[in-house]
C-alpha cells in the first residue's frame, strides 16, 4: 500500500461516538490525584539526581575535581563531560553535549551531574564540585552576534557569520520595482520575546538499567517516546533495541518536552551508579536548563494601494536561537514560510536568519516560528488598512488566499477557509458595533482588534496497529503521546467511528516503544491530524477482513455488507442480518484465516517548492503539513495612567475540518488563546549580562484566571477536507498564534499606541502612547 | 540538615506519626514519607498552586508550609477529597465539562474549589474566579475549568 495515498471522498463515521464531546478516559485519575506523573514513581534503591549549572554564559572549562562531590557519603555517581562519550545531539545540528564538553556556552548549562541517596544529598554534593574557568567574552544580541568579530559560540572568530546556525531567502515577483506602485508603505521593527512554556509539570525521568542485559528503560514525561529512545541511544553510543521508553501521563509540554529533555543525561546517571536514577527538576533549573521559545527581531515592509491592494513585502528576521541550535532551524523555516501571512501579496523578499547567541537555548514552542511572524504581519496589516483608511477584516479578506491558491514557494492551499473564519468572527464579535468604541470605564479607553490565522497541521511520520480481540472488542495501538490535549479520547474517537464501536469496546494503549508503532510526537499541530488518520487506515483494513469473514458467514457478497454500531456487520437493507465481531472473530482465531489485525503507516510528503516561481535558498525543511485558518478577535480596555492592558473578552473562530471531540478542541482553543494572551501581555524571560533575572513563576508571570476574560469563545467552523481523519484538520497550535496581534490592534484602535515589542507590559504601552502624543518623533522603543 | 522530631499529622481524619527535619515542607512529606503523590509539586515557592491542601478547611500552599508547625490540625489532601468510588461534586463537574487537560493543577483546583462551595454553597462566575486565583492552569485557559465549579452554583 503506498504511504502517500491521495485522500479518497471524506467518509462518514458509523455510529454517534465521533463527534460527541465524551469525558476524557484520564479525567478522572487526574481530578482523584490518582494520575501517575513520573514523579510519582519510585522503584527499590532509587537515586535522586540533580545538574550542576554553569555559573558563566561563556567561558572555557580548565579543570574538573570532582573528588569532594565523589566522597560525601550518600553520594553515588558524579559525571562531567569526561565521563561520557563524546556523542553531540542536536534535532537539526548536532551541537550539543550532555554535559558541557571543553567549554560552557550560556549560564545555568548542565556541566556536572550527580546521584545521590537523597535530593538534599545530591545538591549538596554539586556544591563540592570544583570547576575552574576562563571566562570568555559573550554575546547575547542576534544581529550584534552576526558581526564577523563577534565571538563564536561554536564556530572560530572570524567567518564572515561566525554565530549563524541557518539563513533562508526566499523570493518571490519583483520587490524592487514593486514599491513604487504602493501608494501606502509601512515600514516597523518588531519585537517578541522568548517565551517559556512553563508546563506545570516540571521535566523528569526515572532510568533503570538491567544489569545482565544492559537494557535501559526510561519512564519519562515527553511529547515523544521514539525521539527519546533515538536520541538516548545515539548519545550513549548504545543501540535502541537497548533502550525502552515509557511515557506516563505528562503534566502538559507545548513544544517544551520534544526531541530530549534529561532523559540521557538521567540514563548516563543510571549506568554509572548501577542502580535506578530519578531526575526531577526544580522549576529554576527547569526555567534555566531545558528551552524556551525564540526571540525575534522582524523588521517588515509591506505596500499597498488605495484600494486595498497588498502589493509588496520585504521581511529581514533574527531568530535568536541561543547556545544550541536544537529546533531553531526548523522553527526559522516556518517563520520565513509564514511571512508573507495568508495573503496573495505578488512581490515578496523574506531573509530569516537563525543566530546562536549565549543564552538559553531556543526550540519548539506551540506556534514554531509563526507567533513572531504573525505578529510582525498582523500588526502591520492593520496599519496598512488604517492608512488607507479601510475596515481592518474588509482589507484582509481582499486579500485572504482562496481555494486553489498558492502558498509562498507554490504548494497550492487546499481548503482556503480564511475568509469563512474571518466572516464568522466579524458576525459572532459584532465587530461594526465595538468598532465604534462602547463607552469605556472612568480612566480607560476601549479598542477591539483581529487577526488572521494561518498554520499547518502534520508532518512526518506515523504508524499504527489495530486488532480485532476475541469477544469482538478492538485495541489500537500507537505511539501517540497525549500530553494532556485530548488525543487519546479523540484517537479513540476516530477509531469507534471508523469501526462503529463504543468507546466501552475499545482499548487505547499507551506508548511503550518495546511494543508501540512507531509515531514521531505529539507535536505540530498533527496527533489527531496524524494519527488519526493512520488509526482510519487501519481501520480499513480491518474492516476488509472482517466482511469476508461476515460474507462466508451470511452468504452474502462483500458489496452487499455494511457495519453496523455495536460491532456488527450486517447486510444493507436487511436489519435483521448481521453478524458480531465477537462470532467473526471466533471463527477467524479457530477455524479459518487467523487473528484479524491490520497495520497502517503514514508519512507526509516532501516540500512542495516550485523553483520557477521561487527563489529558495536554505530550506531545509521535510514537510510543510496542511494548512489550516483562523481568525481571532479580541476587545480590550486600557488604563490610561498606566498602561495596564485588560482584555475584556476574545473571540476564537477556527476551521478544524470536523470537530472529534468538540469540548476537547474548544479546550485546545481557549488554551490557545490564553497562552497567547501571556506572550502579548507577560511573559518574558530577561537576561541581564547573560544570566536569568526571573527563572521563577514568581518572576515569569504566566497568566492567572483573573488575568484572562471569562469568556472566550471557541467558535468551530467544520469545513471537512484533506488527509486527516474524517476530514479533520489539526488544532493544537492554531489557538495561540494570532492572539498577541489581534490584542495589540486592539490596544492601537482604543489607545493609538502602536505597540511593537511585545510583551505589551504597561510601561511599553504608556511608552507607545506618549510617542504618538509626541508625534512619533521619539518611537524607538514602543 | 537539623536534628528531626517527631510530629503528628492528621491527614484525611488518619493520624500519622512522624519523623522530619524541621525544616522539611508538608509538600515533601506528603509526597515523600506519606506517599500521598497527588499533592503536586510546580514551583517549589508558591506561585502556582498545584500543591494546594486544605489545613482545617482553609486552602494553604504545602510547599510553603512546615509539616512540624501542623500537629492536631485537619489537612485534607486530593486524596482525601471523594468518598470512596463516588465523585466529589466538584471533581464530576471538572470530568463532565471537559475541563481536564494535562490535570497537573487539577488536586489543587479541587481543593480550593471545595473549600469555596464550603463557604458559599451558591457562587458566581466571579466567586470562583477569585477562589482560583491562586491556581495556574497551563493548558485550559480557565474557561471551562470555571464553568465547571459555577455550575454547582447554579447561579451567573
Amino acid at each position: 500500500m503506498s504511504s502517500h495515498a491521495k485522500p479518497g471522498p471524506i467518509p462518514e463515521p458509523v455510529g454517534e461516538v465521533l463527534g460527541q464531546s465524551v469525558p476524557k478516559p484520564d479525567a478522572r485519575e487526574k481530578v482523584t490525584g490518582r494520575a501517575v506523573y513520573t514523579d510519582d514513581l519510585r522503584v527499590p534503591g532509587m537515586l535522586h539526581g540533580a545538574l550542576l549549572g554553569s555559573p558563566h554564559p561563556h567561558a572555557r572549562i580548565l579543570s574538573y575535581d570532582t573528588s569532594r562531590a565523589r566522597a560525601l557519603p550518600g553520594v553515588r555517581a558524579v559525571l562531567t563531560a569526561e565521563d561520557l562519550p563524546p556523542n553531540d545531539i542536536g534535532a537539526v545540528i548536532k551541537d550539543q553535549p550532555l554535559l558541557a564538553r571543553g567549554k560552557v556556552r550560556y549560564a545555568g548549562e548542565p556541566v556536572a551531574a550527580v546521584a545521590a541517596v537523597d535530593l538534599p544529598t545530591a545538591r549538596r554534593a554539586l556544591e563540592l564540585i570544583d570547576i575552574r574557568y576562563e571566562v570568555l567574552p559573550a554575546v547575547f544580541d542576534a544581529e550584534e552576534a552576526l558581526r564577523p568579530d563577534a565571538p563564536g559560540i561554536h564556530a572560530p572568530r572570524g567567518t564572515a557569520h561566525p554565530n549563524a546556525a541557518s539563513y533562508i531567502r526566499l523570493v518571490e515577483g519583483e520587490p524592487d520595482p514593486a514599491w513604487a506602485q504602493c501608494d501606502v508603505i509601512i515600514e516597523d521593527v518588531y519585537e517578541t520575546p522568548a517565551q517559556q512554556h512553563i508546563y506545570l509539570e516540571p521535566c523528569s525521568t526515572l532510568a533503570e538499567v538491567d544489569p545482565d542485559s544492559g537494557k535501559i528503560t526510561l519512564h519519562t514525561s515527553t511529547q515523544t517516546a521514539f525521539r527519546v529512545q533515538a536520541i538516548t541511544a545515539e548519545a550513549l553510543g548504545v543501540p535502541m533495541s537497548r533502550v525502552r521508553v515509557l511515557v506516563p501521563r505528562v503534566g502538559g509540554a507545548f513544544g517544551g518536552k520534544v526531541e530530549s529533555t534529561n532523559q540521557p543525561i538521567t540514563a548516563a546517571l543510571a549506568l554509572a551508579a548501577g542502580a535506578p536514577v530519578r531526575l526531577t527538576f526544580s522549576r529554576t533549573d527547569d526555567i534555566r536548563m531545558m528551552r524556551s521559545r525564540h526571540a525575534a527581531r522582524i523588521h517588515m515592509r509591506t505596500g499597498a494601494t488605495r484600494d486595498g491592494r497588498i502589493l509588496a513585502r520585504q521581511v529581514r528576521i533574527h531568530f535568536d536561537t541561543g547556545a544550541y541550535a536544537d529546533d531553531g532551524p526548523f522553527v526559522a523555516n516556518i517563520g520565513s514560510y509564514f511571512a508573507r501571512g495568508p495573503y496573495r501579496i505578488p512581490h515578496v523578499d523574506v531573509e530569516c536568519w537563525c543566530v546562536y547567541t549565549n543564552k538559553l537555548r531556543a526550540g519548539a514552542f506551540r506556534g514554531f516560528g509563526n507567533p513572531q511572524i504573525h505578529f510582525a504581519s498582523e500588526v502591520q496589516v492593520d496599519r496598512v488598512a488604517e492608512a488607507i483608511g479601510m475596515d481592518p477584516i474588509e482589507l484582509r479578506l481582499r486579500n485572504a488566499l482562496e481555494t486553489g491558491e498558492k502558498w509562498l514557494g507554490g504548494a497550492p492551499v487546499e481548503s482556503g477557509t480564511l475568509r469563512a473564519c474571518l466572516e464568522r468572527a466579524r458576525e459572532v464579535s459584532d465587530w461594526h458595533r465595538r468598532r465604534e468604541r462602547p463607552p469605556a470605564a472612568p480612566g480607560k479607553r476601549r479598542g477591539i482588534g483581529v487577526a488572521a490565522v494561518s498554520h499547518v497541521s502534520g508532518l512526518l511520520g506515523s504508524s499504527a496497529t489495530v486488532r480485532l480481540n476475541e469477544d469482538g472488542t478492538v485495541t489500537v495501538n500507537t505511539g501517540a503521546v497525549d500530553t494532556g490535549q485530548g488525543s487519546d479520547v479523540a484517537l479513540a474517537q476516530v477509531a469507534a467511528g471508523a469501526l462503529g464501536l463504543s468507546l466501552e469496546q475499545l482499548n487505547f494503549s499507551r506508548p511503550d516503544t518495546d511494543t508501540s508503532p512507531y509515531d514521531w510526537c505529539s507535536g505540530g499541530t498533527r496527533t489527531t491530524f496524524t494519527v488519526g488518520r493512520v488509526i482510519t487506515q487501519a481501520c480499513e483494513q480491518v474492516r476488509e477482513q472482517l466482511f469476508e469473514h461476515a460474507s462466508a458467514i451470511l452468504q452474502r457478497p462483500v458489496r452487499q455488507l455494511e457495519l453496523r454500531p455495536g460491532g456488527f456487520v450486517g447486510v444493507r437493507g436487511e436489519p435483521g442480518a448481521s453478524v458480531s465481531f465477537g462470532a467473526i472473530a471466533g471463527r477467524a482465531l479457530y477455524v479459518e484465516g487467523g487473528p484479524i489485525i491490520a497495520s497502517a503507516r503514514y508519512l507526509f510528503p516532501a516540500w512542495q517548492l516550485d523553483t520557477r516561481r521561487t527563489q529558495v535558498e536554505g530550506l531545509p525543511f521535510m514537510g510543510n503539513g496542511f494548512f489550516v485558518f483562523a481568525a481571532q478577535v479580541a476587545e480590550v480596555e486600557v488604563d490610561e495612567l498606566t498602561g495596564h492592558v485588560e482584555v475584556l473578552e476574545a473571540w476564537s473562530v477556527h476551521d478544524v475540518g470536523r470537530a472529534i471531540n468538540p469540548a476537547a478542541t474548544e479546550g485546545q482553543v481557549q488554551g490557545g488563546f490564553v497562552q497567547g494572551l501571556g506572550y502579548a501581555l507577560t511573559e518574558e524571560l530577561v537576561w541581564k549580562d547573560g544570566h536569568l533575572v526571573n527563572p521563577t513563576m514568581g518572576g515569569y508571570k504566566v497568566p492567572g484566571v483573573l488575568d484572562v476574560p471569562a469568556a472566550i469563545h471557541a467558535v468551530l467552523l467544520e469545513h471537512p477536507f484533506g488527509p486527516g481523519p474524517f476530514g479533520a484538520k489539526g488544532i493544537g497550535e492554531v489557538g495561540l498564534v494570532g492572539v498577541a496581534p489581534a490584542i495589540c490592534n486592539a490596544i492601537r484602535h482604543a489607545t493609538g499606541a502602536n505597540v511593537r515589542r511585545i510583551p505589551a507590559t504597561g510601561e511599553r504601552v504608556l511608552r507607545a502612547l506618549m510617542a504618538r502624543e509626541e508625534g512619533g518623533a521619539k518611537a524607538s522603543d514602543a | 540538615m537539623s536534628d528531626k522530631v517527631s510530629v503528628s499529622l492528621t491527614i484525611n481524619g488518619a493520624e500519622h506519626a512522624l519523623t522530619v527535619a524541621p525544616e522539611r515542607t508538608l509538600l515533601d512529606v506528603l509526597r515523600e514519607d506519606v506517599r500521598a503523590t497527588g499533592t503536586r509539586r510546580g514551583c517549589d515557592e508558591g506561585s502556582c498552586g498545584a500543591c494546594t491542601v486544605l489545613v482545617d478547611g482553609v486552602p494553604v500552599l504545602s510547599c510553603l508550609s512546615l509539616a512540624v508547625t501542623l500537629p492536631g490540625r485537619a489537612i485534607t489532601t486530593i486524596e482525601g477529597v471523594r468518598n470512596g468510588a463516588e465523585l466529589h461534586p466538584v471533581q464530576r463537574a471538572l470530568v463532565l465539562h471537559g475541563a481536564v487537560q494535562c490535570g497537573f493543577c487539577m488536586p489543587g483546583i479541587v481543593l480550593s474549589a471545595k473549600a469555596l462551595l464550603e463557604r458559599n454553597p451558591s457562587p458566581t462566575v466571579e466567586d470562583v474566579r477569585q477562589a482560583l486565583g491562586g491556581n495556574v492552569c497551563r493548558c485550559s485557559g480557565y474557561t471551562r475549568v470555571v464553568e465547571a465549579i459555577a455550575s454547582l452554583g447554579g447561579r451567573p
